[in-house]
C-alpha cells in the first residue's frame, strides 16, 4: 500500500529511461567507431571514456569543444546528429517526469499516503468526522476547543482547502475521498487504538447510512453518531444500533415546543447544551396563540408536528402544496408577499416561523411580517453559515441554524455521555423543579455557560477514590465538591446526576454515599474539573478532605512521620 | 504470445550471454576481453534493469534486485578500466585485468540468477 506511489513513478519512468539509454548508447558507439583525425599516420579512435564525456556535455548542450584532438568532419556530422537525438530524449524524459508529478491520480495517492501516516502517528483520542461541510466545520472547531482530536474526510477538495487555510491550533489530518467507502474509513483510523468514534455528518443521508453500517460491522465497539434528515433513514440507522441519530429539524422543533411549553425547562436545556465559556442565554417567552409557519418542507413538517402536540393553533403557508403534501387548509404562496401573510391573518398571529430552504426568502418573510405585525415572535431557519451577520442584524427571537443545532448535541454526546440521560429525565419533572434548579445554578455559574463532565468511580478515571471505596471507606458526593486546597471551601460546581447500574438519581444529595462503579455528571465553572481530578487521583487529598489533616508525602517524610508517631 | 514478454526475456537473456562472452577467455589477458563487448553488456544490463521497474510481484522485485546487482558490478568494472587506462596510465596490467574480469564474473552470477528465476516463473505459470 505504502509503496504504490513509488511503483507508479518507476513504471511510468520506464519508457523515458529506455529512450535515454538508447540515445546515449547509439551516440557513444558511433563516436567510438568513427575513425578520427590521423596522428602519425594512424587514425585515432575515441575511447569509450572520451566518447561518454563528449556525449555528457553535448547532450546537456554545454559544449566544451573537440577533445582530445580536433574532430574531422565525419565526427562533427555524427556529433550534430547525436546532439539532436540526445536533447530530444532529455526533453522527453523531463517532460514525462513533470507530467507524472502533476498527475492528479499520483498526487491523490501521495496525499493519501501522507494522510495515512499522519493518522497512524496520532497519540491522543480522536473522532473521525465524515463530511466537512457547515456542520462538520463547526463540530471540528468546537471539538478542538474541548481538546479532542479530529480527522476529517470529505469528497470536496475545496472544503478541505478551507480547513487547511483556517488557523486551527491543532493539525487536523484530512482526506479527500468518499467517506462511505470502507477503505477510506480504515485509512482514517477506524481500527486505530485511539479512535473514539465516528461522526457521520454528510449532506447525503444515504452516505451517512453507509458509514454507520460500515462502522458497526468493521469496528463494533466504536461510538457512531449520525445526522439524518428523514425519518426513514433515522429508523434505519436506529435499527442496527447506531449510538445516536440527530435530526436537526426535529431537534430544533422540539426545542421550540419546549420553549412554548415551559420557558424554564427550555432555559435549562440551553444552559446545559451551550458552548462552554459563552455568556449564559436568557429566558425566552414565546407567546401562546396562533402561529404562522411558512414553508412546509422537512423543517416545516417537524415544527408542525411538535407544535400540534403542544396544542398550538397554526396556519401553514406553502407555495407548492402538492409536492410537499401539505394539509388542505394551507395558504398558497411563498409568504414573502404581504398578500399571502394577510391571508394567513398575520395581524392576529403571535409568532411566525420562516422555514423555507432559502435564506433570502426567510429574511424577506420576517421583514414583511414584522411590518404587518410588530409584536410577532420571530423564528427563522438559517440554511447557510455564511449568512450569520445578516441573521444577527435581523434581531430575531430564535434562529434555527442546522450546523449549530447538530454540533451542540454532538459535543454534549461525546464530552458528557450522561447528559442525554439527564435531559431525558429532566423532561419528566415539573416546571417548578426547573425554576428552582435555575435559581440554584445562577450564582454558581456566574453568568457563563458551564462545562459538563462525567466521572466514573473506576480504576482508570478515579484510582484513589476507587481504592478508598473498595477498602470500605464511606465517602459521599459532597467530598467530590470540596476544594482540595481548603476543605471548608466548595468548588463552583454541582452534581447533576448519578448513575449506579440501571439506577438513576437526579440531583444527588450531598450526603449520598458513593459506591465503586458509580458514574456522576457534574457541571460547573471552567477549571473545576481539574481541581476535582486531584481528589480523584491522590489518596492524600482524600484523607485531608475527610479528616482535615494533611499526610506527609514521599518516602522520607512518610518514614519520618512514622518514627515521630 | 505477448510481445512485451518477448522483449523482456530477450534483454534478460542477452544480458547473460553478452556477459558470458566478455567473461570467457584467459583471466588476465586483455586480448581476450573486448571493450566493445563490455560496453554492450553495460547497456543491455541497464535496459534490462529499467524494464523491471515497477513490477509489483515478489518475482519482479527479486528480478529487479539481481539486475541492479549486475549493473553495479559492471559499472565498477568500467570505472576500473577507465581509471587504469586514462587516469593512472598504468594500462591493462594482469592485476587490473583480473579485477575487471572478476567483477564481470560477479555480474555474470547475478545474471544467471535472473535467467533461472525467469525460467522458474514461466514453468510455474504453465500457460
Amino acid at each position: 500500500m505504502k509503496n504504490t506511489a513509488l511503483f507508479l513513478i518507476l513504471r511510468r519512468m520506464r519508457t523515458p529511461l529506455l529512450v535515454l539509454i538508447a540515445a546515449y548508447a547509439i551516440s557513444i558507439l558511433g563516436l567510438v567507431l568513427i575513425p578520427g583525425t590521423e596522428v602519425d599516420g594512424n587514425p585515432q579512435h575515441l575511447t569509450f571514456f572520451h566518447a561518454f564525456y563528449i556525449m555528457t556535455y553535448t547532450a546537456t548542450t554545454t559544449g566544451f569543444g573537440e577533445l582530445p584532438v580536433p574532430f574531422n568532419d565525419a565526427q562533427r556530422l555524427w556529433v550534430t546528429i547525436s546532439l539532436y537525438i540526445s536533447v530530444v530524449a532529455w526533453l522527453y524524459a523531463i517532460g514525462a517526469l513533470i507530467t507524472m508529478l502533476r498527475d492528479p491520480a499520483l498526487r491523490q495517492l501521495i496525499g493519501q499516503n501522507r494522510f495515512a501516516a499522519q493518522v497512524r502517528r496520532l497519540n491522543e483520542p480522536f473522532y473521525i468526522v465524515c463530511g466537512y461541510g457547515d456542520t462538520g466545520s463547526v463540530v471540528v472547531h468546537s471539538m478542538i476547543d474541548c481538546n479532542l482530536g479530529a480527522v476529517a474526510i470529505d469528497k470536496n477538495q475545496d472544503r478541505l482547502n478551507e480547513l487547511m487555510l483556517e488557523s486551527l491550533p491543532v493539525h487536523v489530518p484530512f482526506l479527500c475521498g468518499d467517506a462511505s467507502l470502507p477503505s477510506n474509513l480504515t485509512m482514517a483510523g477506524l481500527n486505530h487504538p485511539y479512535c473514539r468514534g465516528v461522526l457521520a455528518l454528510c449532506e447525503d443521508d444515504l452516505a451517512n447510512l453507509r458509514i454507520a453500517i460500515t462502522c458497526r460491522l468493521l469496528s463494533p465497539g466504536l461510538a457512531v453518531i449520525c445526522r439524518a434528515q428523514s425519518h426513514d433513514t433515522e429508523a434505519n440507522m436506529d435499527s442496527f444500533g447506531t449510538d445516536a441519530v440527530i435530526n436537526p429539524f426535529d431537534t430544533f422543533a422540539d426545542r421550540l415546543a419546549l420553549a412554548l411549553h415551559s420557558p424554564d425547562m427550555h432555559l435549562l436545556y440551553e444552559w446545559l447544551t451551550g458552548i462552554p465559556g459563552a455568556p449564559l442565554p436568557e429566558r425566552l417567552h414565546p407567546p401562546h396563540g396562533t402561529w404562522v409557519v411558512c414553508g412546509f418542507g422537512r423543517f416545516g413538517k417537524a415544527v408542525q408536528r411538535y407544535l400540534e402536540f403542544e396544542g398550538v393553533p397554526m396556519v401553514i403557508v406553502e407555495s407548492d402544496p402538492a409536492k410537499t403534501k401539505a394539509p388542505k387548509n394551507v395558504i398558497i404562496g411563498r409568504g414573502t408577499e404581504a398578500v399571502t401573510l394577510r391571508a394567513a391573518h398575520i395581524e392576529k398571529a403571535v409568532g411566525i416561523v420562516a422555514g423555507t430552504d432559502d435564506d433570502a426568502n426567510n429574511l424577506s418573510i420576517i421583514v414583511t411580517a414584522r411590518e404587518l405585525n410588530p409584536k410577532l415572535f420571530l423564528v427563522a431557519r438559517q440554511n447557510d453559515n455564511e449568512n450569520d451577520a445578516v441573521f444577527q442584524s435581523a434581531r430575531l427571537d430564535l434562529v434555527m441554524q442546522r450546523a449549530r443545532a447538530i454540533s451542540r448535541r454532538i459535543l454534549a454526546l461525546i464530552t458528557a455521555p450522561l447528559l442525554t440521560d439527564f435531559l431525558r429525565l429532566m423532561r419528566h419533572q415539573k416546571t417548578e423543579w426547573a425554576k428552582e434548579l435555575i435559581e440554584y445554578m445562577r450564582p454558581l455559574l456566574g453568568g457563563v455557560t458551564p462545562v459538563l463532565w462525567t466521572v466514573g468511580m473506576t480504576e482508570e478515571e478515579a484510582p484513589a477514590m476507587e481504592k478508598a471505596l473498595q477498602s470500605g471507606a464511606i465517602l459521599t458526593v459532597s467530598l467530590l465538591l470540596r476544594d482540595p486546597h481548603d476543605r471548608e471551601q466548595r468548588l463552583q460546581a454541582m452534581a447533576l446526576m448519578m448513575k449506579r447500574g440501571k439506577e438513576e438519581h437526579l440531583l444527588p444529595e450531598d450526603d449520598m454515599e458513593l459506591k465503586p462503579g458509580d458514574r456522576i455528571l457534574f457541571c460547573g465553572r471552567e477549571g473545576m474539573a481539574a481541581h476535582q481530578r486531584r481528589t480523584l487521583m491522590n489518596p492524600n487529598v482524600i484523607h485531608y478532605l475527610v479528616s482535615g489533616e494533611s499526610l506527609p508525602d514521599g518516602t522520607i517524610w512518610r518514614w519520618l512521620a512514622h518514627r515521630g508517631g | 504470445m505477448n510481445i512485451e514478454k518477448v522483449i523482456f526475456s530477450f534483454f534478460i537473456v542477452l544480458a547473460l550471454t553478452l556477459n558470458f562472452g566478455f567473461f570467457l577467455g584467459e583471466f588476465e589477458n586483455p586480448e581476450h576481453h573486448n571493450v566493445y563487448e563490455l560496453f554492450a553488456v553495460v547497456i543491455v544490463n541497464l535496459i534490462a534493469t529499467v524494464l523491471k521497474f515497477g513490477e509489483r510481484t515478489q518475482m519482479g522485485a527479486v528480478l529487479l534486485a539481481t539486475s541492479l546487482v549486475a549493473s553495479l558490478q559492471l559499472i565498477a568494472a568500467v570505472l576500473m578500466w577507465t581509471f587504469a587506462v586514462h587516469i593512472h596510465n598504468t594500462g591493462l596490467t594482469p592485476l587490473i585485468m583480473s579485477t575487471i574480469v572478476s567483477l564481470a564474473g560477479g555480474a555474470l552470477v547475478a545474471n544467471i540468477i535472473s535467467v533461472v528465476l525467469l525460467v522458474i516463473d514461466i514453468s510455474v505459470q504453465r500457460r
